[in-house]
């Protein structure tokens, strides 16, 4: 059974100018062991779909469909069970880890707090014990538990924030850019350790990054968002390689090949922003940046469909025989 | 060396380190950069690059060695180093961070031609903003940076590097923080600038893919020296050094065959290794491929590349 199912999530933030619809409609499904990635540009709405699976969303925003971690619905549970789900179920690796860490305490204390808030049954000794089963489960040698985070580098307080995410053995994890502000050497090192936990440990684990291809590399299948919406999902390999949505492959583009001329001297953007969610055009949101947008794309906002066996992508021209 | 328009020659920098000790930041390094050409300096946290692209800035008195301007060496009174700041301008990363939030875009370009007295303000602003994509650029002067995408940000501070009109850009990690869309068209307008105006940009990053998208030459460092240089074909397709071929292994790309992640975090400037800087982490010498050369690996230093223009070296003993 999968450990996080969303079914027709829809995020709606209020504002003076009116509703804002962050995420429009998402569903998704994660097995134990199982690594999803979720790309898109800032904006697109993905960190706010993984606000959904600990109910994190701010009180004013509106938020429809179901989130079943395990098989529980977070959106209707009672605020005790969202409490214990917290951290236990499922928990975070937050964006910007250096400096998420509490700069003015240990490391052994701000590991143990969770521990002990929800663990009842376990005494300060145990959970001491505990923090340093976690330190070199994420590589780190058990006596950086008396170091303060100014003592660590940014690649030793990532491993701690992962550290800590895992304190309450949970099954769901998900890693908000995990890596963005890392050097590429601990970068890969990051995401090897983060993959061999999922796969060790059989959690379900979610990835979001603007980076493509470090998502194509650490997981097994990739949804991409655009203004809210999943408009390309399949295996990453496939999904980076051989994008089927125009935006798809302008994000698979941004990311050179080494060694590959026609990318020498010729760097690949996309010109425009994205869109506001509270100023969508009509029919296709990407239409206004698309290179293939034609006047039908106007009319109606695409469904998924399928491009390939096991990929989908939000865009009219995928089935029509002149498609890339 | 061949005519070049920026150079450092055998630049030292140390820092005094927490507890006393001294840190190594730049232990001798060479680089010379020619008029139009683009350059990128890659390296990990700590290696140097940064120390390397303060000190041509002249931001960093170097302890030993010298920054060559034009055929001069670069002094340090405060009069000379405002005249050569006109002509090398810096581009932070993270614009977010660098742009002062009350300041509007127009403020935020004219500061410099204010500092430096230079006449027709409105023009100087007028034209550096265009020159960094953001057309017309009258719609702009009297916006916010809150008020900007990521990507218009990093043109407002590339805009304000320009308004000097200098010769030389130096930009660190000039799209780190910015979208994977955004990324390429800011690397386009770096390599457009080049073209219209002759802009020679020194670029410090760690993202090789960046410097494959747009630099003519790379320039690897480790701990303080360039451990290899030559043109970006060279580097990138048929690397020499371990070091940067365990970098080139980890760009996240699918075609990989083995990606060499080197364990361990990265070196400390305090604390250099003897021989060759490497040698503790390098996968060659722990592979026994380095068999051959490795009592020169762990005891003797390797000599301090030249940097020359059109060369591909690395301070390696398997090629020396």
């Amino acid at each position: 059974m999968a450990l996080l199912e969303m079914r027709d999530v829809h995020v709606t933030y209020r504002s003076q100018e009116g509703p804002i619809p962050a995420v429009r409609g998402v569903n998704l499904s994660l097995d134990p062991g199982q690594i999803l990635g979720v790309a898109g540009e800032s904006g697109c709405g993905k960190s706010t779909l993984a606000s959904t699976v600990l109910r994190l969303f701010p009180a004013d925003a509106t938020v429809t469909g179901e989130v079943l971690v395990d098989g529980d619905d977070v959106l209707t549970m009672k605020w005790g069970q969202v409490r214990a789900a917290r951290w236990a179920k499922a928990s975070i690796v937050f964006q910007g880890a250096l400096h998420s860490l509490n700069p003015i305490q240990r490391v052994d204390k701000q590991l143990m707090e969770p521990i002990l808030l929800h663990e009842a049954d376990v005494g300060e000794k145990a959970a001491r014990k505990r923090v340093v089963e976690l330190l070199e489960q994420v590589g780190l040698p058990g006596r950086l538990a008396s170091a303060y985070p100014h003592q660590m580098s940014g690649g030793q307080k990532q491993r701690v924030m992962i550290a800590l995410a895992l304190a309450c053995r949970p099954q769901v994890l998900i890693a908000d850019e995990p890596t963005t502000a890392l050097d590429v050497m601990v970068q890969a090192q990051v995401l090897d350790l983060l993959s061999s936990i999922a796969r060790d440990h059989g959690l379900a684990l979610m990835i979001i990054s603007h980076d493509l291809s470090v998502l194509a590399t650490t997981c097994d299948e990739v949804l991409v968002m655009y203004a809210g919406r999943v408009v390309e999902e399949g295996p990453a390999g496939d999904v980076f390689e051989h994008p089927k949505h125009p935006y798809t492959r302008a994000l698979s583009a941004a990311f050179p090949t080494i060694g590959d001329m026609t990318s020498r001297f010729a760097p690949s953007g996309l010109p425009g922003d994205p869109p506001l969610p509270g100023e969508l055009v009509s029919g296709c949101p990407f239409r206004p940046r698309c290179p293939e947008a034609e006047d039908r794309c106007a009319e109606a906002e695409p469904d998924l469909r399928p491009a390939t066996d096991d990929q989908l992508a939000a865009c009219i021209h995928i089935g029509e025989a002149v498609s890339t | 060396m061949t005519e070049s328009l920026l150079s450092g020659e055998d630049l030292k920098v140390t820092f005094r380190a927490r507890g006393g000790g001294q840190a190594r930041a730049l232990d001798g390094a060479n680089l010379s950069v020619s008029k139009g050409e683009i350059v990128a300096i890659v390296g990990e946290s700590g290696c140097g690059k940064t120390t390397l692209a303060r000190t041509l800035l002249g931001l960093e008195k170097p302890d030993e060695g010298k920054v060559w301007f034009k055929g001069e060496p670069l002094e340090y009174s405060g009069r000379a180093l405002k005249r050569y700041r006109r002509q090398v301008q810096l581009v932070l990363q993270d614009p977010s961070g660098s742009l002062n939030p009350r300041h509007s875009v127009y403020e935020a370009v004219a500061e410099g031609p204010r500092v430096h007295g230079m006449a027709d303000e409105v023009g100087q602003v007028t034209r550096a903003l265009s020159q960094a994509g953001l057309r017309p650029p009258e719609r702009f002067f009297l916006r916010y940076p809150h008020e900007l995408s990521g990507g218009q940000r990093q043109r407002v501070v590339i805009a304000g590097a320009l308004a000097l009109d200098p010769e030389v850009l130096i930009a660190d990690e000039p799209v780190s923080s910015l979208d994977a869309s955004v990324r390429g068209e800011i690397l386009a307008l770096l390599l457009k600038l080049r073209e219209e105006l002759g802009l020679t940009v020194l670029v410090v990053t760690h993202d090789l893919g960046l410097a494959w998208n747009i630099a003519d030459r790379i320039v690897v460092m480790y701990l303080g020296r360039i451990v290899e240089q030559g043109s970006t074909e060279e580097v990138l397709s048929s690397p020499k050094h371990p070091y940067t071929k365990a970098l080139l292994s980890v760009v996240p790309e699918i075609r990989h065959t083995e990606s060499i992640v080197l364990a361990g975090e990265p070196p400390d400037p305090t604390q250099i290794p003897g021989g060759c800087r490497f040698h503790p982490r390098c996968q060659e010498l722990a592979g026994g491929a380095a068999a051959a050369v490795a009592d020169k690996c762990t005891s003797q230093d390797l000599r301090i590349l030249t940097g020359a223009a059109g060369e591909h070296q690395a301070a390696c003993w398997l090629s020396s």
